[in-house]
């Protein structure tokens, strides 16, 4: 690889890549990313690779490993081109067939397509319904790219929006546009990067820099992590160019260390970079000089917080600071330092090469672009989606995600992790808008959508993320660390079937003070969970006070395990696999818990055959049906 | 040990910036930090040792203790919450006699719980050395943990 010298030969390298690919060729794209992973993929991806070779096809068809595709509930996942099949759930013993039916016999392999609700196929990507009803501007190349390999994001005029900045336009241009184009932080608080971006370019001082935050703290997601694993270079790229426009000459990634993967192909992106003369001095021949290094997060989530990043970034303990001085004035090491979400960044590219006007197309008056969300819980389509600004809630969790699983009832979205709150039924059609989920008591946060239905407790989630929280809370100041440690406390005993009456008064009053009296955004968010699930939800937390009762039956002190001698035909399973011995019954006879014994663990409510559905658990009042009279239990 | 420790630190340079990488790389190569590790790093970059147990008691990554020869996690991500992430914790517990982030008597597991590991789908997800299991009951954590050396 020789380093590029000007944009001249960034563009002649990019047409000999793209004239040495052969757009009818046969190509495999096989997830690799973490969702796929976990399913084996890269089981899959051997068994291709060998059994291609075997056949001698291995120069006539190309195998692509990407990132994360987004469906990750049918994973792993794979999509042929040039026709554009896509396969679901692929396992090592499916290659053989998929060679030889496919890519051989030119036959669709119906058993591995997708299938609707309905029972419909479909064979192509893009008619799933699930990718149908997205727009993946910033997500979409991930299925088309091997993060490992630079000249795939090259071929898809990958570092041409860089190289349109370095020469066309001025800083003060290139800042201009992204201003125009309103766009907004997609880590959490939606702040618009212009004028971030122009703070920090404006602050004294000679020395800057530019951060990516890819903490990703938000317990229930995702988004960015896939991101950065399946299109490094995108971020990368966006984090160039905002470096040009500000006048940084170094930037940071803050990667967490839980994401191995993403730490690696980043790694991997900056050395291809540099090899190709993207990064280090006289980018392109333009005389700009950029570096960045990579700093890995240990794990605390109020490190994700602008300026608890940066002192962590200094190899200090991550600890949250008042800014009465902004970090776009004063960040790392004291300079002037500009902090964006991985999501905002990649988003830069795409501005400088579609324009502002594009860009301010898409979305709604106050919220421009798309949004990626992490869409998991209770919902049929688990994975990640990507749509445009404005589109309702109902749409996401309906269209997309397909509805709720099991045929159950839908009762809340969550949206905004730890600092977000619940969203009942009655306000599904909330359009995805910055200040339309905030004005509703939750917030976009950075993209965390947890469907929960009618088997979710909402005290129980709200008790989840303080317990998170009183986890996460530096405890540098004291309306954060008690009064969170405070609502848990009084979640507990009510979770525990020991509240009071007042118990609401007394947490509303402490979620206000902690809210208002808390040093950084950790504290001054975290009643929002409760705040939002008392607003909506309050019968659900009167039940748990005064009738001891969990409707959900999720509060474990409160939900007792019985077997329904009706429907129970004493097949063993539950008696033989309870860990504590609390089952006894006689073969093909009702069997019986010992309440006394039982621990809770859940194994006999799993393990009880979906025919017979036995098992079953009470709370409060809730009371078994009657036996049945004994001639009719026989037959 | 001590070579491991200066070979990690070189490869950075002796500079406080670099603090939580040297020791995010000494855990991962010795999976503790001993106390002479500590030590050692102090010295080298010439800070004080109560410094270095501040980083190192703030991260939730750092441990301070011998870890396991296997490692559990159980994802308590919010997605694995929902479907019932508490409840198999529970019975991992329970089958370990261990809570989360202890390590058992003979040093053979440490118990651990993480946030959302990208694979929702399976949600609740428990990881052993690497191995990913949607929801495993009581029995089938019994035969994981007997078949494990
Ligand atoms: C406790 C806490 C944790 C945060 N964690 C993250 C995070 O993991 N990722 C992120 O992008 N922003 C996080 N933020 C928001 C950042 O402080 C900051 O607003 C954001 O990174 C700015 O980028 P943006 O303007 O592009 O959204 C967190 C904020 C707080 C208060
Ligand atoms: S990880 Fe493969 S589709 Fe998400
Ligand atoms: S929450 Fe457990 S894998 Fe996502």
């Amino acid at each position: 690889m020789a380093r590029l010298a000007s944009v001249a030969d960034l563009e002649k390298l990019r047409q000999e890549i793209v004239a040495a690919r052969d757009p009818g060729k046969t190509k495999i794209a096989i997830c690799s990313g973490t969702g796929c992973r976990a399913y084996a993929s890269e089981e899959v991806i051997a068994a291709f690779r060998a059994e291609l070779d075997q056949r001698s096809l291995a120069d006539k068809v190309e195998i692509v490993t990407t990132g994360c595709h987004g469906f990750c509930e049918q994973g792993p996942v794979l999509v042929i081109y040039p026709e554009e099949i896509c396969y679901l759930k692929v396992k090592p013993e499916d290659v053989a067939e998929i060679i030889d039916q496919t890519l051989v016999g030119g036959q669709v392999i119906e058993r591995l397509l997708y299938v609707g609700p309905d029972g419909e196929q479909k064979v192509k990507e893009s008619e799933i319904p699930f990718y149908h009803h997205q727009q993946r501007l910033v997500f979409g190349s991930n299925r088309f790219i091997d993060p490992c390999n630079i000249d795939d994001y090259l071929a898809l005029d990958g570092y041409r929006a860089l190289a349109k900045c370095l020469t066309e336009m001025t800083p003060e241009e290139v800042l201009a546009e992204v201003d125009r184009a309103n766009l907004r932080g997609r880590g959490g608080g939606g702040f618009p990067a212009g004028r971030k971006w122009a703070a920090t370019r404006n602050a004294p001082g000679d020395i800057k820099y530019v951060i990516v935050n890819a903490d990703e703290g938000d317990p229930g997601a995702y988004m960015d992590r896939s991101l950065l694993e399946g299109n490094p270079h995108s971020v990368l790229e966006g984090l160039v160019i905002g470096a040009y426009a500000i006048g940084a000459h170094l930037g940071y990634i803050y990667v967490r260390q839980e994401y191995p993967l993403a730490v690696d192909n980043l790694g991997r992106a900056l050395e291809q970079m540099r090899e190709y003369g993207l990064l280090g001095k006289d980018i392109l021949g333009s005389g700009f000089d950029f570096e960045i290094e990579v700093h890995r997060g240990a794990g605390a989530f109020v490190s994700g917080e602008s300026s608890a990043l940066m002192s962590s970034i200094e190899g200090k303990v991550g600890e949250p600071r008042p800014k009465y001085i902004r970090t776009s004035i004063s960040g790392v090491h004291g300079r002037p330092s500009n902090l964006n979400n991985v999501e905002t960044w990649a988003n830069v590219p795409l501005i400088i090469n579609k324009g502002a006007d594009w860009f301010t197309a898409i979305g709604t008056e106050g919220s421009k672009g798309t949004k990626i969300f992490s869409l998991v819980g209770k919902v049929n389509n688990t994975g990640l989606v990507e749509v445009p600004m404005g589109v309702s809630l109902r749409d996401i969790i309906f269209k997309i995600g397909g509805g709720i699983r099991g045929g159950k009832k839908f009762k809340a979205v969550q949206t905004g992790g730890p600092s977000g709150g619940v969203i009942p039924e009655e306000m599904l059609d909330l359009p995805v808008d910055f200040d339309a989920l905030t004005q509703a008591g939750s917030m976009m946060g950075s993209g965390g959508m947890i469907v929960m239905d009618e088997d979710t407790c909402m005290v129980d989630v709200a008790k989840y993320f303080l317990e998170f929280l009183a986890e996460e809370s530096c405890g540098k100041c004291v309306p954060c660390r008690e009064g969170i440690t405070q609502m848990l406390h009084l979640l507990r005993l009510i979770c525990n079937g020991e509240g009071q009456p007042g118990d609401l008064e007394l947490l509303e009053e402490i979620a206000t003070m902690t809210k208002d009296c808390s040093l950084c955004a950790l504290g001054q968010s975290a009643p929002n969970p409760v705040l939002s699930s008392l607003k909506y939800f309050r019968r659900e937390y009167e039940l748990h006070i005064e009738e001891k009762c969990c409707p959900a039956h999720v509060c474990k002190a409160l939900v007792t395990y019985h077997i329904d001698p009706n429907k129970c035909r004493g097949c063993g399973a539950c008696r033989r696999n309870c860990p504590v011995g609390a089952i006894s019954g006689e073969k093909k006879q009702p069997h019986v818990i010992d309440l006394d014994k039982c621990t809770k663990c859940d194994t006999c409510f799993m393990v009880c055959p979906p025919k017979f559905s036995a098992v079953t658990k009470l709370s409060g009042s809730e009371q078994l049906p009657a036996a049945a009279p004994a001639g009719e239990q026989e037959q | 040990m001590l070579g491991t420790v200066d070979r990690i630190i070189d490869s950075y340079g002796a500079r406080q910036e670099a603090l939580v990488q040297i020791l995010l790389d000494i855990q991962h190569e010795l999976r503790w930090l001993p106390r002479p590790v500590l030590e050692r790093v102090a010295a080298r970059l010439e800070l004080p040792l109560n410094l270095i147990y501040n980083v190192t008691t703030f991260y939730k990554h750092f441990s301070l203790v011998p870890q396991g020869r296997h490692s559990i996690s159980v994802c308590v991500g919010t997605a694995c919450h929902v479907r019932g992430a508490s409840r198999l914790l529970g019975r991992v517990s329970e089958a370990l006699g261990i809570k989360p982030d202890e390590t058992t008597a003979d040093e053979k597991f440490t118990l651990k719980t993480v946030s959302c590991l990208g694979c929702c789908a399976l949600g609740p997800v428990m990881v052993l050395d690497g191995e990913y299991m949607s929801n495993p009951n009581s029995t089938d954590i019994a035969e994981l943990i007997e078949k494990c050396e």
